[in-house]
C-alpha cells in the first residue's frame, strides 16, 4: 500500500461533520492531558498512569458486558485504581509494587469481560486501542465537563502540588499537606484517564498523558513555558491524530502516538543542543564568582 | 508574627521525645533569644533532626512543650524558615532558581497559580539579598551546591522568619562555599535579628558564630557556651566513656567516643587530611546527618 492510497480526503468535509464531537473531544483531552502530564512527570507517576488506565479498561469492559454506561465503568475503574495507589502507595517503591500488582489484575479482568461479551468485536478492540466512535452530544458534553473539573481542580492545587513534588522536604516543613494532595491529584488523574480511554484506548493513554509533557520538559525549565508547551503538544497530537485517522479510515491511536513521539524526538534534539550551550554559559561566570570571593 | 511581642522566638520547656523504651532526649529546656545562634550537635540517632521536626510541629513530643514566638509549635508556621541540606535535583526538573525561592513566598497557597506582581518583586528582593540574581533564570539542577544553598537561604527568609532552622545546610559543600553560606546566616542574624537553630555534625565552619551549643547524646544533653560544653570532661560524662577534645589550628576535634569507627569513616569524606587516625573526628558526632 502506498501512502497516496492511505489517506483519502474526498468527502472529508462530510465525514468531519459526522465525527465533529470526536474532534472536539480529542482537542479537549489533548490540552488537559498535556497539563496533567506535567505533574505526572514531576511526581514520577508515569507507571501509575498505565496502572490506572488498565483498571479503567477493566471497568469499561465490565460495563460493556452488563450493558451499563461504558464511560461510567471506565471512571469507576480508574477512580478505584487511583484511590488504591494513593492510599497504599505513599512511597515510590511501595507505589510501583502496588501498581505492578493492580495492572495485570485489571487487564486480566478486562479480557475476561470482553471474552464473555457477545457484542461486536470492534467495541472490544476499541477499548484497548481507541476508536473514533460517533461520540454523541451528551457524551461530548460530559467529557468537556469532566475535563473542565480536572483542569480547574488541578489549577487550584497546582502551586502546593508543585512545591510538594519538587521540594518535598521543605514543603513538609512549611506545612503542605502532602498526603491529601497526593490522593487529590491521583483522583484527578483517574478522571482524565477514564475519559481518555474512550478516545485513545487503555494501552495508549500514556501518549496523551506523558509524551507531550516529557517533550516540553526537554526544552524548558520554566514553570510557565513547560505547561503551555505541553498543552500545545497535546493539542497538536490529539487533533492531528484524529484528523489524519479520519482520512485514513484507520484507528486514531497510532496517529496520536506517532505525532506525540515525533514531537518528543524533535524536543530531545533541541534540548540537548541547548543543554550544551547552557552548560558553557553557566560554567564561566562561576569561575568569575570564585575569583571575586577570594579577592 | 503579632502574638510574639516579648516572647522568645523559640522556647522549649521540659521537652521529652521517646520511641518505645528508647529516649532521645528528656528534660530539655532551651530559650532562644532573637539573633542567637545555637548549634545542635551529637552522634547519629541522637535526635537532632527529630528536634527540628518537633519545632516544626511535625513530631509530637512525649512530654513538655515547644513554643514559637509565644504560641505552641504547629505545622506550617510562617514564623519559621527552614534550610535543608543540599540535595541534587534530578536533571529535567522544571524549576529555575527564582522558582525555588518563590516556593518560600507562596508555595503553600492554594488557588490559581498565576504569580502576583508582589510575589515577583519579593522574589527579586530575596535573590538580591543572597546575591543570586545572576543565575535567577537558570534551572536549579544546573547550579553548584553552594549556589543552591544560597537559594535555600533566600527561600527560608521569604516569610521574614524570627527563627531559622537549619538541618546540616553545609553538608557536601566545599570550604569556600561553606564560608559563604555561613556568612549569609550571619547576615540574617545581625540584620534581621533572626534566631538560628543549626543542626550539624561539624561545628567548625560556624564555630566563630555559635553562641551556645546543645549537645545530644545517649538520651542526655548539655547546653552551654562552646567552651563549656566542648570539653573532654563534659563529653566523657555525657558519653559515659573517655573522650578527648583537641584543638588544632582553630578547629576542634573529638577523639574517642563510642562510635569512633563510624566517625573515622566519616572523616574520609570531609577531612581527608585528618582521616587516617581511627576515632578522630571533627566536633562532634558522626554519620551522614540525615537521620530521621
Amino acid at each position: 500500500m502506498d501512502l497516496g492510497s492511505l489517506f483519502d480526503f474526498s468527502d472529508y468535509g462530510a465525514i468531519l461533520a459526522l465525527v465533529a464531537n470526536s474532534v472536539i473531544a480529542a482537542a479537549v483531552l489533548g490540552v488537559v492531558g498535556g497539563l496533567v502530564g506535567v505533574m505526572v512527570l514531576q511526581r514520577d507517576l508515569a507507571f501509575a498512569v498505565h496502572g490506572i488506565s488498565e483498571l479503567s479498561f477493566a471497568g469499561a469492559a465490565g460495563a460493556l458486558l452488563v450493558g451499563a454506561d461504558v464511560v461510567l465503568g471506565a471512571g469507576a475503574g480508574a477512580l478505584a485504581a487511583a484511590l488504591l495507589i494513593g492510599v497504599l502507595g505513599a512511597r515510590a517503591r511501595e507505589r510501583n509494587s502496588v501498581i505492578g500488582v493492580l495492572m495485570p489484575a485489571g487487564l486480566g479482568l478486562g479480557i475476561l469481560f470482553l471474552a464473555l461479551y457477545p457484542g461486536r468485536a470492534a467495541n472490544k478492540f476499541g477499548l484497548l486501542t481507541g476508536q473514533i466512535v460517533a461520540v454523541d452530544d451528551p457524551s461530548v458534553v460530559r467529557l468537556i465537563v469532566i475535563s473542565a473539573v480536572v483542569l480547574l481542580g488541578l489549577l487550584v492545587i497546582w502551586r502546593p502540588l508543585s512545591f510538594d513534588s519538587l521540594d518535598p522536604e521543605v514543603a513538609a516543613a512549611r506545612g503542605v499537606p502532602a498526603r491529601a494532595l497526593s490522593v487529590a491529584f491521583l483522583l484527578l488523574l483517574g478522571l482524565i484517564v477514564a475519559v481518555s480511554v474512550q478516545i485513545i484506548g487503555a494501552l495508549l493513554v500514556l501518549a496523551l498523558l506523558v509524551t507531550p509533557a516529557a517533550a516540553a520538559l526537554r526544552v524548558s525549565a520554566s514553570p510557565v513555558v513547560v505547561p503551555v508547551l505541553a498543552m500545545t503538544f497535546g493539542l497538536v497530537a490529539a487533533l492531528g491524530g484524529i484528523l489524519l485517522a479520519i482520512a485514513a479510515a484507520l484507528p486514531v491511536s497510532p496517529f496520536i502516538t506517532t505525532i506525540s513521539f515525533l514531537i518528543w524526538v524533535v524536543c530531545r534534539i533541541v534540548g540537548s543542543r541547548r543543554g550544551r550551550t547552557r552548560a558553557r554559559r553557566v560554567r564561566s561566570p562561576v569561575v568569575e564568582e570564585t575569583a571575586e570571593a577570594t579577592a | 508574627m503579632t502574638s510574639g511581642a516579648g516572647a522568645p522566638p523559640l522556647r522549649i520547656a521540659g521537652a521529652e521525645l521517646s520511641f518505645g523504651t528508647r529516649t532521645l532526649w528528656r528534660g530539655l529546656d532551651l530559650d532562644l533569644q532573637p539573633g542567637e545562634f545555637v548549634a545542635v550537635l551529637g552522634p547519629n540517632g541522637a535526635g537532632k533532626t527529630s528536634l527540628l521536626r518537633a519545632v516544626l510541629g511535625l513530631q509530637p513530643l512525649s512530654d513538655g512543650r515547644i513554643e514559637i514566638a509565644g504560641h505552641p509549635a504547629r505545622r506550617g508556621d510562617r514564623g519559621i524558615g527552614y534550610v535543608p541540606q543540599q540535595r541534587p535535583l534530578p536533571p529535567g526538573t522544571a524549576l529555575r532558581a527564582r522558582d525555588l525561592v518563590a516556593f518560600g513566598v507562596d508555595g503553600t497557597r492554594f488557588g490559581l497559580p498565576w504569580a502576583r506582581r508582589g510575589t515577583r518583586a519579593r522574589v527579586d528582593a530575596l535573590l538580591a539579598e543572597v546575591g543570586a540574581e545572576r543565575y535567577a533564570r537558570e534551572p536549579v539542577g544546573s547550579l553548584s551546591g553552594g549556589e543552591q544553598q544560597r537559594l535555600r537561604i533566600a527561600q527560608a527568609l521569604a516569610g521574614d522568619p524570627a527563627l531559622l532552622l537549619c538541618d546540616e545546610p553545609l553538608l557536601s559543600l566545599d570550604l569556600a562555599q561553606q564560608a559563604r553560606v555561613a556568612e549569609l546566616l550571619q547576615t540574617a542574624r545581625t540584620e534581621r535579628g533572626a534566631a538560628v537553630l543549626f543542626v550539624t555534625h561539624d561545628v567548625n565552619p560556624v564555630l566563630d558564630q555559635v553562641d551556645r551549643v546543645l549537645y545530644l547524646a545517649d538520651g542526655r544533653h548539655r547546653l552551654g557556651a562552646p567552651e563549656e560544653v566542648l570539653r573532654g570532661d563534659v563529653l566523657s560524662e555525657l558519653y559515659g566513656t573517655p573522650v578527648e577534645v583537641l584543638r588544632s589550628g582553630g578547629r576542634l576535634l573529638v577523639v574517642g567516643g563510642p562510635d569512633g569507627a563510624a566517625a573515622a569513616h566519616h572523616e574520609h569524606e570531609h577531612l581527608p587530611g585528618l582521616g587516617r587516625r581511627r576515632g578522630v573526628r571533627p566536633v562532634v558526632g558522626a554519620g551522614e546527618g540525615g537521620e530521621r
